[in-house]
């Protein structure tokens, strides 16, 4: 076979090889993109980029609930008459050819006046005529040229989340007082009883005053407030010393400038809120087109097709969903509720629901769960139960979703800062003692100058800085992690679970191996052409693994929905599919994924067909084999426990056909025991035991798409590193140590000063930044140096 | 004397000029997509080279609108 990827997007084109233009293409959906795009002189998309295109998904009716008007002002940001506006999420932009095409969509319909792209966030804000294209026609739009926008119920309910700019203004103010103060304070560093200095000094401390005022009642605000509700519910945490510290700088300088004493700290003040607050900065930049707080919200479509009597239909929110509604479900969409299929073959994939590798046929009057998939055709299901009750929606109210396993734990800074409190506080007071018995009008000052000099900044600032780096060297290489917090608690992980299928598997590549009387050269023809005609996923995956053979017409040919296909040429007759169909026996309960052959009605074999495990994964669990107790939690059935027996280190526990309740206890078992668990999931079946553990990572081929609540999310190419990540985590850990060993230095330097009650406001505004500064740069540099063992 | 009233008058105000400059761009929403806007400006006004033969001037004109 050629080795040829596709012009639009970069697939390889082993399925078939469509040539047009004299460029390859994979399928006629991203030949049909870039017609679009040539006949709109659109082609410098192709110039921009190699091949960055998305191929598009092609399913009519799909977004037919966007008419809904009521469903639509839910979405629309602004409308009126001749102008709307809606900010679509859409998943697949990923470049800068992605960004061009979708400013200038435009030029594709002239219903759209403009649109701009949010690269971090995966969205486009999109304003258009509502007469010339509605809704539904412009997400019809995106979604020919690939851009398929992604509109879930968590869209319809979602409170629209604001940009929280607190802290930038913040920042702002302390960075704006921090530069001001530090000119009009410079004077004075060197120059005391210089005649001009001496006649405006108070001019100058005044306007130092003013500008500080902002900085401790806005900008430090949020210390004060943390400070007051730490003690309040009896917990020394860092920020008790940080608001001491400024409260006390504050309050000193006032009284220094009032009675004359001096000029006061401000400068030294300001720098503190501002430098404080840039390490949360640095921290809370996080992936903002990532998503770890999903629920099945926003796995859920927002509307589906009812049917009235009278064979019409109507599109109703997924929330309005009766008991007895009757419902159409389009191929790949989503069952919403728990319901009764009436109507049709349903070929359902449960895999993200409850890790159940094969797709399960059902013969109407059987039931269904919320949350499968419809592989094939379309079916119509009658409801037995709301959305909010179905069996899936359920495991949401397991008190793990509210996070009370997880809000209780203290970050390291936190429980350094108990200790260094009431340190500084002895420290201050036996010196504040020693000084009243020697000199009393030194006390009050040597009291306020330990607590200023000892105002723990610079450890404030070792956690932020390194983690925050550690969060953007791991995002580089695909590991995205929701928070600093739980990179912390990820360094105490001492046991692993993992999921397999999705997580130990990938669905992106099949293994397909044959077992029965080997077929003839004729009978494989017949087969690959009878295949070739189905869109059934499995057809098309034997398909591809299939030797070519000629294309030749076939005499006949019927597809039997949810159980196989049936296939002639000349007298050469061949049935594939299920066991049932093909042989009239069930299949046995240990059966993997299976298609069965027979050629003219005697039976052949069949195609295995298993979800291969992801390279290096057997070696990923050696590894950590050492480190970490490991266990296997599979939805699946037992058909692969040998082939995972080889995989895994010996004796490691595999537990088959758990339920995501069952998950979830098991690693609630594990935490009773006292272990620091970390689960390894991928879909929904995990979604509790994610939340549960201390850890959970979700591993996603694509961390635009689904993923459910997790404190991180690995890239499933990156899935092999894991254990290097755990362990430059640890890594990370001792760095935040050595750089509190290294601000205590500078503290103790600061506190000769304070103690022998000579602080001089130049002094303190050296040693503040200077400690910060060296902090800053010990983390960065020390974080970069253990981050470079990962691979690129 | 009092020239320096006048100078610290000067230097706070532009200083708070400043200020509201940068408090009216985080309002406008300037920091809140630090990447889009970087890419975006270098691609404006592209003419594509896009038919090779210049004997078809409709197309030209086409391409500059």
């Amino acid at each position: 076979m050629e080795d040829t990827s596709c012009f639009h997007c970069g697939a390889p084109c082993d399925l078939e090889e469509i040539r047009y233009d004299g460029k390859p293409f994979c399928c006629n959906g991203c030949k049909t993109v870039y017609q679009i795009f040539q006949d709109n002189d659109l082609d410098y998309y192709y110039q921009l980029e190699g091949a960055p295109g998305n191929s598009p998904a092609s399913e009519k009716g799909r977004y037919d609930f966007l008419d809904d008007p009521l469903i639509a002002e839910r979405l629309l940001e602004f409308q009126d008459a001749s102008h709307h506006i809606v900010v679509l999420s859409i998943p697949q932009i990923h470049c800068s050819s992605c960004i061009w095409i979708l400013e200038n969509l435009h030029r594709l319909n002239p219903g759209v006046y403009s649109s701009q792209v949010d690269f971090p966030k995966r969205e486009a804000r999109i304003h258009f005529d509502p007469e010339k294209i509605s809704l539904k026609d412009l997400a019809g739009l995106l979604s020919a040229i690939g851009y398929e926008p992604s509109i879930t119920l968590e869209d319809y309910s979602g409170t629209k989340k604001k940009a929280d700019r607190k802290l930038i203004y913040q920042l702002g103010v302390a960075g704006f007082a921090f530069g001001n103060i530090m000119f009009l304070s410079f004077p004075e560093y060197f120059e005391t009883g210089e005649f001009w200095l001496e006649q405006y000094k108070g001019l100058f401390r005044w306007i130092m005053f003013s500008f500080s005022v902002p900085v401790v009642v806005y900008s430090g605000s949020g210390y004060l407030v943390s400070a007051y509700k730490g003690l309040r519910s009896g917990l020394l945490n860092i920020d008790v010393p940080i608001a001491l510290g400024i409260l006390v700088l504050f309050l000193r300088s006032t009284a220094e400038i009032v009675f004359d004493l001096g000029q006061g700290f401000f400068d030294s003040l300001s720098g503190l809120v501002f430098f404080l607050l840039l390490g949360k900065f640095f921290q809370q930049r996080t992936y903002s087109y990532l998503s770890f707080e999903r629920d099945y919200k926003s796995y859920f479509p927002i509307a589906v097709t009812r049917l009235l009597d009278g064979g019409r239909e109507e599109n109703i929110p997924v929330y309005e969903v009766q008991k007895g509604d009757r419902l159409l479900i389009r191929n790949g969409s989503l069952v919403p509720a728990d319901s009764i299929l009436l109507r049709g073959a349903g070929e359902i994939d449960y895999s993200f629901v409850t890790g159940e590798a094969r797709p399960v046929s059902k013969q109407s009057g059987e039931r269904l769960y919320a949350g499968g998939k419809q592989l094939q055709g379309a079916i119509e299901i009658e409801v037995l139960k709301p959305v909010s009750q179905s069996y899936l929606t359920e495991l949401w109210s397991d008190a793990a979703f509210s996070k009370s396993s997880k809000t209780g734990f203290r970050t390291l800074t936190d429980r350094i800062g108990k200790r260094f409190t009431l340190a500084v506080l002895a420290i201050a007071f036996t010196a504040a003692a020693f000084w009243l018995w020697k000199d009393a009008s030194m006390s009050l000052n040597v009291l306020t100058a330990v607590l200023i000099i000892a105002c723990p900044c610079a450890i404030a600032l070792a956690a932020p800085f390194t983690l925050g780096n550690l969060l953007r060297i791991f995002g580089k290489r695909g590991f995205y992690v929701k928070d600093t917090e739980s990179l912390e608690r990820m360094a105490l992980v001492d046991t692993a679970i993992f999921d397999k299928t999705g997580t130990l598997t990938t669905s992106r590549k099949n293994s397909i191996r044959y077992t029965g009387i080997e077929l003839t050269e004729q009978e494989s023809e017949v087969l690959k052409n009878t295949l070739r005609a189905s869109g059934h996923p499995l057809s098309q995956a034997l398909y591809r693994q299939l030797a070519p053979y000629n294309i030749v017409p076939l005499d006949d040919f019927e597809e039997h929905l949810g159980q196989g296909l049936e296939g002639r040429v000349a007298d050469q007759q061949i049935r594939v599919g299920s066991s049932r169909f093909v042989r009239g026996e069930d299949p046995s309960a240990e059966e993997g994924t299976e298609v069965h052959i027979s050629a003219n009605n005697a039976y052949r074999g069949r195609f295995i067909i298993q979800n291969s495990y992801r390279e290096g994964a057997g070696r990923l669990l050696e590894r950590m084999g050492h480190d970490y107790s490991l266990a296997v939690l599979s939805g699946d059935n037992e058909s692969e426990r040998a082939f995972l027996g080889e995989l895994l280190p010996p004796l490691t526990p595999m537990y088959f056909n758990q339920k995501p309740v069952q998950k979830l206890e098991f690693i609630r078992e594990l935490q009773r025991q006292g272990r620091n668990v970390l689960m390894v999931g991928d879909g929904l079946n995990d979604a509790g035991a994610l939340a549960q553990s201390q850890v959970g990572i979700a591993v996603s081929e694509d961390a635009g798409l689904f993923t459910p609540a997790c404190d991180a999310i690995l890239d499933g190419r990156r899935f092999s590193e894991l254990d290097a990540f755990l362990k430059i985590t640890r890594k990370g850990m001792k760095i935040i140590y050595l750089s509190f060993a290294l601000s205590l230095l500078y503290n103790l330097a600061g506190l000769y000063f304070a103690v022998t009650g000579e602080l001089e406001p130049v002094i303190a505004a050296i040693l503040m930044p200077l400690s910060s500064i060296s902090i800053v740069s010990f983390t960065t540099a020390a974080t970069n140096w253990i981050g470079r063992t990962l691979k690129k | 004397m009092s020239v320096i009233y006048l100078l610290l008058a000067i230097s706070i105000l532009i200083a708070l000029v400043f200020f509201a400059a940068f408090v009216f761009s985080v309002r406008k929403g300037q920091y809140d997509d630090s990447y889009t806007p970087s890419v975006r400006m270098l691609f404006e006004d592209e003419l594509l080279p896009r038919d090779p033969e210049p004997e078809n001037p409709d197309h030209q004109q086409n391409n500059t609108n």
